[in-house]
């Protein structure tokens, strides 16, 4: 595939004509597995409940947003899940249960997050180190860290920081308008900035984008600034949703390697250059919706992650194997 | 396989002779003997009994697992490719033993045979669905580890049933006695010789292990110049799932039965390669440097042990050491092309 050239009108075609046949495959899974799963459900006499599915998957869905921009960049982030742990604690101590500390606390831990992202993005491009062994030694580093400092929940959320959890606007939940607003913007960054446009020319090959002049090593460290936000603000959802924060909601979460599976789901080329956000949106509904069915019809929660490891790899392979050629 | 037949894809550079081709890859790696012998060395200052044999072979036997792993995942990660799932196959082989030896010594060696084939179809599982199907290897190797610790979970019900006989245990556990030189010789330093030289071999001397290197280093030109990748791969991932089993018959020996015996295992055999020179992505990387690398992180875990730190700090080490040691290595790699 030929590299984005930001400034040609005529590749950029190509690539939206190519992300639209993406995305309609991707779409037309999801829609597959709606009616799969909503047809098992109803066939078994339970009830349907789209609100209670995506405020399901708003945790993974921003922090997925997120990995999707360090992996459009060739790169890719499995600090995530204890980034979110530490938002979730050191938000939760910051506020130690004052309403005036609330926005206090949200600047700390967005600082923070963006610290977190500057240091794997720096490691990644300025010491050439494998961004898979870079952020697997950020997130041990992260981890000791915060072990060391607490070991059960800590600190408390007032009660009006629970309403980003809770809460609702004209009958919708806040955290969905947040999920949505994440998507929004992260859809917008990469169509229509020349960030966005930079991204996957780095992501495509970092080489012809280096050459091409753009500066790919800030564009990838700003790529991981942005996913540890998102990481942010996922901890914030969480941390409001259990009103304390305990250093282990990020991990069992299992938030680093879900988020890699959704956006891999939803399109995004594991090597870079190739995806987008709204893919990746759509391989969050696939993973939520899932989860709900599993739920509603008790399937032995012990079998679920085989089913779900089972449904990513059939899924992946949906796709892949139609954009093959023969050549490796 | 008709590998023999084929034009060996990696020419020797002509000005070199056999000898010094052969330690290229050992000089290339040669920092993570460096740091090995160092740890060695400040191990045996805050622990003076740690050359004893004895204090020395628990080490080992604790270590062993993780060099098992190592050589296999080298395989997988030369080829240009991951594999995520060898820790849940380790555990599951912990989970599966029990149940079905559930402590008759009897059937110890029938099940050591069908784990190690039930190890090689999720091998062959991952080789195929990556290279048929054309999934990557990350997410493939995900989805089986979630497949292999959830059935690990459902089988034993939460709580693992059944026990381990000694005739399974003594892999890991115990040591044959009465060997000249140094008294004993722990089954599972056996074990991990035995697949060291075997892996070794494979790799660096037979003409698969060319096509190993030619697969990761560029699989198009592999293609074009007659290598199978698709198989090439599949075998590499055969391996490595062997490898899993084999450390998870050391494990269950080791540290007994546990529904998370091998959690975490695949992180620390990735670590393990890269430290010892391999690149992510293909086409370089050794055996022996490899399980010298996996030694060198069990060596640190004892060091970090034995200064008394506390469980977190020894993980932020570990991050720290990781990461310095990677890119010490990845600058002087940019020196010398300069």
């Amino acid at each position: 595939m030929s590299v984005a050239v930001p400034a040609s009108l005529r590749t950029r075609s190509i690539r939206d004509r190519l992300e639209a046949a993406g995305l309609f495959q991707i779409y037309g899974v999801l829609l597959l597995v709606v009616i799969v799963t909503w047809g098992l459900i109803l066939a078994s006499g339970g009830n349907i409940n789209v609100t209670n599915t995506l405020v399901r998957s708003v945790a993974l869905g921003i922090v997925a947003v997120g990995q999707t921009y360090v992996i459009l960049g060739g790169s890719l982030d499995l600090s995530v899940a204890y980034q979110v742990s530490v938002t979730a604690v050191v938000a939760s101590i910051v506020m130690d249960g004052r309403v005036d500390r609330m926005w206090l606390a949200v600047i700390v831990v967005l600082a923070l997050g963006a610290l977190i992202g500057l240091v794997n993005g720096v490691i990644v491009t300025k010491f050439h180190i494998n961004a898979f062994i870079a952020t697997l030694g950020t997130s041990l580093i992260i981890k000791g860290a915060l072990n060391a400092t607490v070991n059960n929940y800590a600190g408390a959320v007032p009660r009006e920081f629970r309403k980003l959890g809770y809460g609702a606007i004209l009958g919708v939940p806040v955290s969905v308008l947040l999920l949505l607003a994440v998507v929004a913007i992260g859809w917008f960054i990469l169509r229509y900035t020349r960030f966005g446009h930079h991204l996957y020319a780095v992501g495509a090959s970092e080489e012809t984008a280096r050459l091409s002049g753009v500066r790919s090593d800030r564009v990838l460290i700003l790529a991981h600034v942005l996913c540890s936000v998102t990481a942010v603000l996922t901890g914030l959802f969480i941390v409001s949703r259990l009103s304390a924060g305990a250093p282990w909601v990020g991990t069992d979460g299992n938030y680093d390697l879900e988020s890699i599976a959704a956006v891999v789901l939803g399109g995004t080329a594991l090597m870079g250059g190739r995806g987008g956000v709204l893919g990746t949106f759509a391989g969050v509904l696939i993973l939520a919706l899932l989860d709900n069915a599993f739920n509603q019809l008790q399937v032995n929660p012990l079998l679920k992650d085989v089913v779900r490891g089972v449904i990513i790899i059939a899924a992946v392979a949906a796709y892949t194997i139609r954009q093959r050629g023969r050549v490796p | 396989m008709s590998a023999d037949a084929m034009i060996p894809v990696v020419e020797r550079r002509f000005d070199e002779s056999r000898g010094r081709q052969m330690l290229r890859p050992l000089v290339a790696a040669a920092p993570v003997f460096v740091v090995l012998f160092g740890l060695f060395i400040w191990i045996t200052i805050e622990n003076p009994n740690f050359t004893n044999p004895n204090v020395f072979f628990i080490f080992m036997r604790r270590a062993a697992p993780l060099m098992v792993l190592a050589a296999g995942q080298l395989f997988v990660i030369v080829s240009g490719e991951f594999d995520l799932s060898m820790g849940a196959l380790a555990t599951l082989t912990v989970i599966l033993a029990a149940s079905w030896i559930d402590g008759d010594p009897g059937r110890t060696w029938w099940v050591i045979a069908a784990l190690l084939l039930i190890g090689a179809l999720v091998g062959l599982a991952n080789g195929l669905i990556t290279t048929l199907l054309g999934v990557p290897s990350f997410i493939t190797t995900l989805g089986m580890l979630l497949i292999l610790d959830g059935f690990a979970l459902w089988w034993s019900g939460g709580t693992p049933k059944g026990s381990l006989p000694d005739n399974f245990r003594m892999w890991g556990r115990t040591s044959m006695q009465d060997v000249p030189l140094i008294g004993q010789l722990p089954y599972s330093v056996i074990v991990m010789w035995a697949v060291g030289i075997l892996c070794a071999w494979l790799l660096h001397f037979t003409s698969f292990g060319k096509q190993v290197f030619a697969t990761g280093g560029n699989p198009r030109a592999a293609f074009f110049s007659g290598v199978h990748v698709p198989r090439v791969r599949t075998f590499c991932f055969v391996i490595s799932a062997l490898t899993g089993v084999l450390a998870g018959v050391l494990l269950g020996g080791f540290s007994g039965v546990s529904p998370d015996a091998g959690g975490g295992y695949e992180f620390r055999a990735i670590s393990a390669v890269v430290l010892g020179g391999a690149v992510l992505g293909g086409g370089r990387g050794a055996v022996i440097p490899a399980m010298a690398g996996a030694l060198a992180l069990e060596a640190l875990f004892t060091l970090l042990n034995l200064l008394g730190l506390p469980n977190p700090i020894r993980d932020v080490f570990q991050g720290v050491i990781i990461i310095g040691a990677l890119g010490i290595v990845a600058f002087r790699e940019r020196k010398t092309r300069e």
